[in-house]
């Protein structure tokens, strides 16, 4: 830890800087908080390889890179359609660096929705807020949502009262702007009251390609029988650094369903945290990460069945191309007293090159016995029968192993339930292999 | 007498899987308007024909020719020949996970059509292709957007392969038992779907162990391939006498396989 502590304690600095000035404004819980975090992370430092956790991803060049805190609010001129992944009828907020800049007018609600900024949240949903933020993340932890809750100011605030449906998605765009080394610590929390109904986008993306370090953490929360679809795309500048933890809480009969798409970064972290804590509960987490160049991306994910009569469905594929490295780790506990519950786990790593490498662990920890939990690995080049079986039809090699390779990807999308929203990945998915070929 | 066109001509045709020898000599001519049946044992190097036809990189031709219309095919690379015309209805069809039918089987037919010059087709356009081919093979769409043979049943995947054809419309197709595990009226609406696409200058090689399929697909030779070799050929007859006798009375080195 002493080899980086000159890192923290820039942070600890930027912090002293942000309590007293943009984060003065705060109510006192929410100081507080931040003061805990502060702490928190203090005390757990930067992660090295050493840490179980982080054996296969190192992040020496975010500790080393001075960032500055983001801290401007402005609107960059901004082609929202072109960026944005759902429907132009989407309830759509932009965040620029972690800056809440636009949401949804009000009174295009159904009554009780609120999609606003965090910090309008404090006052207008203060106990709610309360009760929920910072709650669920592993930020004992988690020293990265320790970071980003020590800079809560706003974000995105989500409510969905009971009962209500939401009929259009809401996309959350979070765009970095910035063309010098900056930090941001997006925030997102969405609450989903009982038997309420929404799907949510959220949108990662930049305009201009600098060596930015994005550390976001949503925190989605279901109510019982509540049911929320989250997209998740992230396509940052491939020099940048996204380190972010999607945590999920769910109580009994709730349906979660996350689709994750990675793209971009230099070096990218995801940690997922489900907890299943009510029986019925149900979530499955979908994903493809599709890296070239040197790109490194690592996801961790956490289903924490602390309820019995829960399932679980877990399917994340990775192609790597180049010297690229995709990282995946899949806990699945079974607590105490989870009977019957039913996980399945998959992840599949398809490696186009020589050099490109993949790491793929399953991490079952089962501490109860009427349970049926299956995982699988599968690690290698593009299968020569597959693509005989193109090339016999007059598909041409080259367009043969694309084919091939998107297939990989779409596999884990057949199962989206929305066409358009599928469709939309699909075609993310072909464009981003498409310039890969180009290249 | 008509005139005979030879389309692919077969001659001592030696090839090996993994340095394992497994065809041993090949002689066969296949001319326009014709279909052969080949028969034979387990084992016997049906499929391993097929696949060197279809230009497999996991088989090595070690001796001999092999020309289709008059070209050299061995030197053309598996897409090519494709483009050409030379088509294999696979015995163990691939699933292609994540490709949806419909796009795949657009994908190849635009292939095809670019090497013949015609403009590629656009969804729309190809929809209506489908339909009719569809029709032929006793398909609705909704198979269309499963993705490639995945769970699909064993018939579904044989008939997959026929409705590919229809659509490639090939001159040689090369049908490796599509027959096996179809019931008996998938069986007749696949044979009545090869019938329908049979022209007087495409040719069709029927691999199969039944006579059955041979009931519906009438052939003009039957060949029986033991051992890598071609040990007998004759007409449509043989293959009632080797749907009654086995293999056994052939040769002393077939009942040896
Ligand atoms: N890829 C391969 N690697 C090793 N051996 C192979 C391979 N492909 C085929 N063989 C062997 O070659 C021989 C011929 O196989 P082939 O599949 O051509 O037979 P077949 O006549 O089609 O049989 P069947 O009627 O069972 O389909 C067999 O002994 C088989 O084990
Ligand atoms: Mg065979």
């Amino acid at each position: 830890m002493s080899k980086s502590s000159t890192a923290e304690t820039r942070y600890v600095d930027q912090f002293k800087q942000f309590s007293a000035n943009g984060g003065k404004s705060a109510p006192a819980w929410l100081k507080e908080l931040r003061e805990d975090a502060i702490g928190r992370f203090e005390n757990l430092g930067f992660p090295t390889t050493r840490d179980e956790e982080w054996r296969f991803t190192s992040v020496k060049d975010i500790v080393a890179q001075q960032y500055e805190l983001a801290t401007k609010r402005e609107l960059p001129s901004l082609d929202v359609a072109a960026v944005a992944v759902s429907p132009g009828d989407s309830h759509r907020i932009i965040l620029v660096n972690g800056k809440f800049v636009a949401g949804p007018a009000p009174e295009s609600l159904p009554d009780g929705v609120a999609i606003h900024s965090l910090g309008r949240a404090f006052e207008s949903h203060g106990e709610l807020v309360r009760l929920h933020l910072a709650k669920y993340s592993c930020e004992r932890e988690n020293v990265f949502a320790a970071l980003n809750a020590a800079f809560i100011t706003d974000g995105v605030f989500v409510f969905v009262p009971p009962e209500i449906v939401l009929d259009r998605p809401i996309e959350i765009i979070y765009v970095s702007t910035s063309n010098r080394p900056m930090v941001c610590h997006p925030r997102c929390l969405v609450i989903a009251g009982r038997g309420a109904k929404a799907v949510i986008i959220e949108n990662f993306t930049a305009l201009e390609g600098s060596e930015y370090f994005t550390n976001a953490v949503s925190e989605v929360v279901l109510d019982a029988n509540a049911d929320i679809g989250l997209y998740r795309i992230q396509r940052e500048a491939t020099n940048a650094h996204h380190v972010a933890t999607t945590q999920i809480y769910q109580s009994r009969d709730s349906r979660f369903a996350l689709t994750t798409v990675a793209f971009g970064a230099a070096l990218a972290r995801h940690d997922i945290q489900v907890v299943l804590d009510g029986e019925g509960a149900e979530c499955s987490l979908r994903g493809v990460y599709s890296i070239r160049g040197s790109q490194h991306t690592d996801h961790h994910t956490v289903i924490d069945h602390a309820k019995p009569h829960c399932n679980s469905f877990e399917h994340l594929n990775g192609v790597m191309d180049d010297s690229s490295r995709g990282v995946f780790n899949g806990r699945i506990i079974v607590r105490k007293g989870a009977q019957k519950t039913d996980a399945k786990q998959n992840n599949g790593n398809l490696l186009l090159t020589e050099s490109a490498r993949a790491d793929s662990q399953p991490q079952l920890e089962i501490y109860a016995d009427d349970v049926r939990c299956t995982h699988g690995a599968t690690l290698g080049p593009l299968d020569q029968q597959s693509l005989f079986y193109l090339e016999s039809r007059g598909i041409g090699e080259a367009d043969a192993k694309r084919l091939l390779t998107y297939g990989f990807g779409a596999e884990v999308f057949t199962a989206v339930p929305d066409s358009a929203l599928r469709e939309r990945l699909n075609k993310l998915l072909k464009d981003h292999l498409g310039a890969a070929n180009a290249k | 007498m008509e005139n005979k066109v030879p389309m692919l001509e077969i001659e001592n045709l030696h090839a090996s899987v993994g340095g394992n020898a497994i065809i041993k000599g090949i002689n066969l001519v296949v001319n326009e308007g014709e279909v052969h049946a080949i028969m034979g044992p387990n084992g016997s190097g049906k499929s391993t024909l097929a696949l060197v036809l279809a230009g497999h990189p996991a088989y090595e031709v070690t001796e001999g020719s092999v020309r289709y219309d008059g070209q050299d095919l061995l030197e053309l690379a598996p897409e090519e020949r494709a483009r050409k015309g030379v088509f294999l209805a696979f015995q163990y069809p691939v699933e292609i996970r994540g490709i949806t039918n419909a796009y795949f089987l657009r994908f190849a037919l635009n292939a095809i059509r670019a090497e013949q010059g015609i403009e590629e087709l656009d969804t729309i356009d190809f929809l209506d292709v489908l339909k009719e081919k569809l029709e032929i093979i006793g398909w609705d769409e909704s198979m269309m957007n499963r993705p490639v043979n995945d769970g699909f049943s064993g018939g579904e995947k044989k008939r997959n392969e026929i409705l590919q054809m229809a659509i490639l419309e090939p001159r040689l197709a090369v049908l490796d038992e599509t027959d096996s595990g179809l019931d008996i009226d998938a069986l007749k609406t696949v044979a009545a779907a090869v019938n329908k696409l049979r022209k007087p200058d495409n040719a069709t090689i029927v691999v199969t162990h039944y006579q059955r399929m041979l009931n519906y697909i009438e052939p003009d030779f039957v060949h029986v391939l033991a051992d890598g070799r071609i040990v007998k050929s004759g007409g449509k007859d043989l293959a009632l006498e080797l749907e009654e006798k086995g293999y056994d009375w052939l040769a002393p080195e077939v009942a040896a396989v």
